[in-house]
C-alpha cells in the first residue's frame, strides 16, 4: 500500500510540477491523472502497483469533498440572491450537454453497439 | 472545550462519522435528495452552527481530508485505464463527443449568465458544473469562482442530471450504449456514472471514461473560451 501511495503522490506531485510552469491553466492533478493514464496505457506503470490504493480513492471520493462542501456556510448570502440564475443555467444547460454527447457519439459512432 | 472543537481530530471525526451514517441512509432509503453529500453537508453546517465554530477552524481541522481529493483524481487515471478496451474503434466519436458537450456546456452557462446578469464570479462558479467535484473546484478556483459553491452546484446538477438523462434520451430516440454511458458521464459524474451502471456494464464503464474527458476537456476549454471572449 505505501508504494501505492509514493506511485499516486509521485504522478500527483509531476502534476503540480508542470501545472506550476503552465501558470496553473490545468489543475495538477487533473494532469496526474493524465499522466498516470499515459503510464499505464504505455506499460511504464503495472496496474496492481496502483490498483488497490485508486480503488479505495475514487470510491470514496464523496468524502474528500466535504470539507470545501461544507464551505457552503460561508456563501449562503450569494445563494439565496442568485439562486435563479443557478438554478435555470443548471437545468438548461445540463439538458443541452446531454442531448449534444448523446447525439454526436450516436451519428459519429460505429453502429455496432446498439441494444437490439 | 473550545479548543477540543477546534481540533483536528474532532473535525476529521464530525466528517468521516457524518459520511458514514449519511452513506448508510442514502443506501437504506435510495431517495435522490438524500445524497450523501447533501445531508453530510447539511448535518456538518448544523453542528458547526450550533456549537458556534466558524468555517475557517473547521476548515484548519479538516484539510487532512481536503488534500486527499488531488490524489483520488491522479487515481481516475487508473479508473480511465481499465476502460481502455472500449475506445478501440471509437476514439474519435468519443472525444468527439465529449468536446462538443463540453463546448455547450461552458457556452451555454456564460449565455445564460449574460442573458440574466450574473456577475464573472458567478459564472466561473457555474461553469464547471458538470465535472467531477474536484475538478471543478480546481477549474473554479482558477477562473476565479467560488469552488465550495461550484461543490455544492456539482452535486446538484449531478442528481438532476442522472434523474432526466434517461428520460432526455428516450425523447431523442438514443439506442447506442457508448452514447448512454457518456452523457451520463460528461453530464453527471460520479452520480451520473452510479446511474449508468445500473443500465448496463458498457453504459457504466464509459460514463466512467466521461467523467475524466470531461474533466480534462472543460479545464482545457474553461480559459480558452474565456481567452476568445475577452478578444470581442
Amino acid at each position: 500500500m505505501l508504494i501505492e501511495a509514493f506511485y499516486i503522490l509521485f504522478f500527483y506531485f509531476t502534476g503540480e510540477f508542470i501545472s506550476y510552469f503552465i501558470d496553473g491553466f490545468i489543475p495538477g492533478s487533473v494532469i496526474g491523472m493524465v499522466l498516470l493514464f499515459l503510464a499505464l496505457a504505455f506499460k511504464v506503470v503495472k496496474p496492481n502497483k496502483v490498483k488497490k490504493l485508486s480503488t479505495l480513492l475514487t470510491e470514496n471520493m464523496g468524502l474528500f469533498f466535504l470539507p470545501a462542501g461544507v464551505g457552503l456556510m460561508n456563501s449562503l448570502g450569494i445563494i439565496s440572491q442568485y439562486w435563479v440564475v443557478i438554478v435555470t443555467a443548471s437545468v438548461v444547460s445540463t439538458i443541452l450537454v446531454i442531448a449534444s454527447v448523446a447525439l454526436v457519439q450516436q451519428k459519429l459512432g460505429k453502429e455496432t453497439d446498439r441494444n437490439e | 472545550m473550545n479548543n477540543l472543537a477546534q481540533s483536528e481530530v474532532f473535525s476529521l471525526t464530525l466528517v468521516v462519522g457524518t459520511y458514514l451514517a449519511s452513506l448508510a441512509l442514502y443506501k437504506k432509503t435510495r431517495i435522490c435528495l438524500l445524497h450523501p453529500l447533501i445531508t453530510s453537508i447539511f448535518v456538518i453546517i448544523l453542528v458547526l452552527k450550533a456549537m458556534d465554530i466558524e468555517y475557517e477552524s473547521f476548515q484548519k481541522g479538516s484539510h487532512l481530508i481536503h488534500f486527499l481529493l488531488g490524489p483520488s483524481v491522479v487515481a481516475l487515471g487508473y479508473v480511465l485505464y481499465e476502460q481502455i478496451q472500449y475506445l478501440k474503434g471509437n476514439v474519435v466519436s468519443i472525444l468527439t463527443s465529449v468536446f462538443v458537450g463540453a463546448i455547450v456546456g461552458i457556452i451555454s452557462v456564460i449565455a445564460i449568465g449574460e442573458l440574466m446578469g450574473a456577475d464573472a464570479a458567478l459564472v466561473a462558479t457555474l461553469e464547471p458544473k458538470s465535472v467531477t467535484t474536484p475538478i471543478a473546484m480546481g477549474i473554479a478556483e482558477k477562473s476565479g469562482g467560488i469552488p465550495s459553491l461550484t461543490a455544492v452546484i456539482v452535486v446538484a446538477v449531478g442528481i438532476f442530471g442522472s434523474i432526466v438523462g434517461p428520460f432526455v434520451m428516450k425523447v431523442l430516440g438514443i439506442e447506442s450504449r457508448i452514447a448512454k454511458g457518456l452523457a451520463l458521464g460528461a453530464s453527471s459524474h460520479g452520480v451520473g456514472t452510479s446511474v449508468a451502471i445500473q443500465i448496463g456494464a458498457v453504459e457504466g464503464a464509459l460514463s466512467g471514461l466521461a467523467i475524466g474527458l470531461m474533466g480534462i476537456m472543460t479545464a482545457i476549454l474553461v480559459p480558452v473560451i474565456s481567452f476568445i471572449i475577452s478578444l470581442f
